[in-house]
């Protein structure tokens, strides 16, 4: 469905999925690898029609880790590129992420995320890839995870996903799930005119004076795409910065400082989150994706009882906007935090927000979203 | 010395990392001939590896060079020939890197039948990691973890190639640098998904445990077991059991290119799109 | 609240009953300038397993997506009843074809009973149409939605060619329902 509005909006009814791929495309994503895992697998099937269609490339791969490779490979000629997995793919994912990590091409893995360890609830919703987005690769690297709530941010977040992977030179995680993948709600697409569009730096020094990691003009290193002219080496290993190996303990730690920095110095810039009814709030809720909708319902219905509740959502989960979740835990006499999961953002709430009450949890992982209620209940617990 | 090796290497990443007598510098160079045989510029070639002593080959090339993973080379590899298949894509791997981490991805790219050139270096064992049995060790034979013989039976890589749709299959090894050059130059210019299974020796790790610690008698032995395909047609199968044999094994000409079918995707969608529009 | 509604529409996988809730929610976005939010079941795709699909409309944006108090529901198979009969108001308006579903809560509901799958079956003569007939049936029973609303918004998703049918199959559901009503 497609109707212009009086703003000249293109106001669409779609999935979530399928507002994730079209959104890619707005992006310039040109390039696709991927394996079919629900509940992510709307995305491939829209690419797979949506990509020739506009000259760019599709290609289902013999398993996750291939379509991981393909897309890091593809990177390097310099495409945007990108892949959607969910739950054990993006397990599967893992080792060539850190590749991804380490030798700084951009991309952005979508994980529509769902419930259990292992096979778990293939169909279900579930944010159980909380801890996996920041910890799942082995190593220390930098992370960006995004995690939107409506379709329009799920839109926005997703463009946003590419110009942060391709700005920073690193993997971009958008977190979505199950309910978010397949919700359809009234979406107007914006203009092109209406947001920017980033691309990775590249040199501006002819082949011969090329450094692949030079960081003398920041810690992002312009980017040669193959076949310019500009021949370099990528490797897994840990590398200096002509990118041939290195094991000198002094160069690894810089350059993997650096590679955090990159994140550190710009949370300006990837950080983003919202809040409703936080300014006298005296019960904290934070929540994020589709609970935080939950929330938002539950903080309403607590302030209609009287109870001065506020909500705290991420929009980027990592880095954690530390800062909000601290002004946060000092005006507050306890904190609910809701999550699909058995607690896992939690930990990091309890790590930042020095709230003097207790942080608890309001949980669930059988497949079924967290109703307001049960949130509310926890919000009523605190008073 | 015949060809400008100099052209194609980093000068300055030499000396290399292998040991003495290794035979990967031989097929490094026999691959060089053939690059040069082929005409093809460093600008519009990528080499890319995945794990292991072979996997090193990229760092000492100059041209666009990826060291991946352990195993998952090939899924690099498609990447960067889907996303630019105007440009050259070799891949170097190891028996372990390419039959059994990388196995999935092995009879993948035969079957997509992408023009990428893959060459294979067969040393029958884990050479890096320590000297650990590989999907080629033969049985029988002595492994850091076959400390008492081998009971698994090996791939026959070359059939396996074959088998899962590669449309050039080709064997050599490392005592005859000639016809290496040529396998591998067959494969650079064949249009479409080239196996190119190179016998190699690996005395430090193969060789020491099986009677094989001096790179000349297990070079010696690798190349007695081999009987050229022309011969081979000569011989029966008793007479060839045990033998590996050399040569252009398969090449088929007629299946499409894997890029070229999906330039045709595009074609066959923007038309339909236009299409759309016009009605 | 008259501003709030949410409509269930279950059957068995096949039917093609999803597209019936992206209608309505169609209907009401472009049609009424209201939000609607549209959640299909999601499992392994089997055909003849029970499937639904929600529908929320509202004013407002809106927050939850889930169904709390469902005002319309529609049903056309007992084990899809069986399986999605929760969530619904009490006096909740329930349709239902008869010869597939025999068995529902006729103190708590609004039951109305309709043959859609034999007009269908006879008027249409293509069970493709058994949405469109559906929707009819709903555009007769309730008003929260124009019946012109929902029409127009099935011609506008209708596959094209098959506007024309699917308006025919869309008013022989809205005029047997208009008839029940009378009765």
């Amino acid at each position: 469905m497609k109707n212009k509005n009086k703003n000249e909006r293109e106001v669409v009814f779609w999935p979530g999925n399928i507002v994730v791929a079209e959104a890619a495309i707005a992006a310039g994503c040109r390039f696709f690898a991927g394996y079919p895992i629900t509940p992510s697998s709307e995305i491939a099937h829209a690419l797979s029609k949506r990509l020739p269609e506009v000259g760019g490339k599709f290609i289902q791969m013999e398993d996750e880790i291939a379509a991981m490779g393909a897309l890091i490979g593809a990177s390097l000629t310099g495409l945007k590129v990108f892949t959607a997995t969910s739950g054990p793919g993006f397990s599967l994912k893992q080792e060539n992420i850190g590749y991804a990590s380490i030798i700084e091409a951009p991309c952005v893995i979508v994980n529509v995320m769902r419930g259990g360890p292992s096979t778990g609830l293939p169909t279900a919703l579930g944010q159980s890839d909380v801890m996996q987005a920041r910890w799942g690769t082995h190593g220390d690297r930098p992370v960006i995870a995004l995690t939107p709530s409506y379709l329009d941010e799920v839109y926005s977040e997703t463009i946003r996903a590419f110009n942060l992977a391709e700005m920073l030179r690193m993997p971009v995680f958008v977190l979505i799930d199950e309910v978010l993948g397949h919700l359809s709600e009234r979406l107007e697409i914006p203009d092109p005119s209406e947001y920017e569009l980033i691309d990775r730096p590249r040199p501006t020094v002819p082949p011969e004076e090329y450094i692949p990691y030079d960081s003398s003009q920041g810690d992002v290193p312009p980017m040669a795409d193959y076949f310019t002219g500009y021949r370099w080496h990528t490797t897994g290993l840990n590398h200096d910065k002509t990118g041939f190996p290195t094991t000198d303990p002094k160069i690894c730690q810089e350059e993997e400082e650096r590679m955090e920095r990159k994140v550190s110095s710009n949370l300006d810039k990837i950080i983003s989150y919202d809040e409703f009814m936080t300014e006298d709030a005296e019960i904290g809720v934070v929540a994020f994706g589709s609970t935080a909708r939950a929330a938002m319902v539950a903080v309403s219905d607590a302030r209609d009882k009287g109870i001065k509740a506020g909500l705290l959502r991420p929009i980027t989960l990592w880095p954690f906007p530390e800062e909000p979740a601290r002004e946060l835990g000092k005006k507050v006499k306890g904190i609910v935090v809701a999550e699909a999961n058995l607690g896992q953002m939690i930990y990091e709430v309890e790590r930042v927000a020095g709230c003097n009450g207790p942080v608890i949890g309001s949980n669930k992982v059988g497949g079924v979203p967290i109703y307001p209620g049960e949130i509310l209940e926890k919000i009523e617990e605190l008073v | 010395m015949h060809a400008s090796y100099t052209k194609y290497l980093r000068m300055n990443r030499i000396p290399h990392m292998w040991c003495p007598g290794c035979g990967i510098g031989i097929i490094v160079k026999a691959m060089i001939r053939a690059f040069e045989a082929v005409d093809w510029s460093s600008d519009d070639l990528s080499l890319i590896s995945g794990i292991g002593c072979t996997s090193r080959a990229p760092g000492y090339l100059d041209m666009h060079t990826l060291h991946t993973t352990h195993g998952r080379a090939l899924s690099f590899a498609t990447g960067v020939k889907f996303a630019r298949p105007d440009k050259h894509v070799v891949v170097i791997s190891g028996d372990g890197d390419a039959t059994a981490i990388g196995g999935n991805h092995l009879i993948h790219a035969c079957r997509r039948n992408i023009d990428i050139t893959l060459i294979i270096v067969n040393n029958y064992i884990y050479g890096m990691t320590g000297g650990q049995y590989s999907p080629t060790t033969p049985v029988g034979a002595k492994a850091a973890t076959t400390p008492w013989g081998n009971v698994d039976i090996p791939f026959n890589v070359t059939e396996l190639a074959k088998g899962a749709g590669a449309t050039y299959v080709a064997r050599g090894h490392i005592a005859s640098g000639v016809q290496l050059e040529r396998l591998i130059r067959g494969g650079l210019n064949h249009n479409g998904f080239a196996v190119i299974e190179v016998l190699s020796n690996c005395h430090t790790q193969f060789g020491r445990r099986n009677r094989l610690a001096d790179p000349i008698d297990l070079i010696d032995s690798i190349s007695k077991s081999t009987v050229n395909i022309r011969q081979a047609a000569k011989m029966n199968k008793e007479e060839l059991d045990g033998k590996n044999v050399v040569g252009l094994l398969h090449r088929d000409e007629d299946r499409m290119e894997y890029c070229e079918a999906y330039e045709q995707i595009i074609e066959r969608a923007q038309n339909a799109q236009k299409n759309r529009g016009r009605r | 609240m008259s501003d709030h509604y949410e409509a269930r529409f279950a059957a068995v996988g096949g039917q093609g009953i999803l597209l019936a809730g992206d209608i309505i929610a169609v209907a009401a976005i472009t049609f009424e300038g209201l939000y609607a939010v549209d959640s299909p079941t999601y499992t392994a795709q089997v055909r003849g397993g029970p499937t639904k699909v929600d529908v929320i409309i509202d004013s407002k944006r809106i927050e939850f997506t889930r169904t709390t108090a469902i005002d319309f529901m529609l049903c056309l198979a007992q084990h899809s009843w069986d399986r999605f009969g929760f969530d619904l108001k009490d006096n909740c308006i329930v349709l239902i074809d008869p010869s597939l579903v025999h068995k529902v809560d006729e103190e708590r509901y609004r039951v109305y009973r309709l043959p859609i799958i034999e007009i269908t079956k006879k008027k249409m003569r293509k069970m493709v149409y058994t949405s469109a007939v559906s929707l009819g049936a709903m555009a007769g029973l309730t008003s929260f939605l124009k019946h012109e609303s929902i029409k127009k918004a099935l011609r506008k998703k209708a596959p094209r060619g098959t506007e024309e049918p699917n308006m025919k199959a869309f008013d022989y559901g809205f005029n047997a329902a208009r008839e029940l009503l009378k009765t």
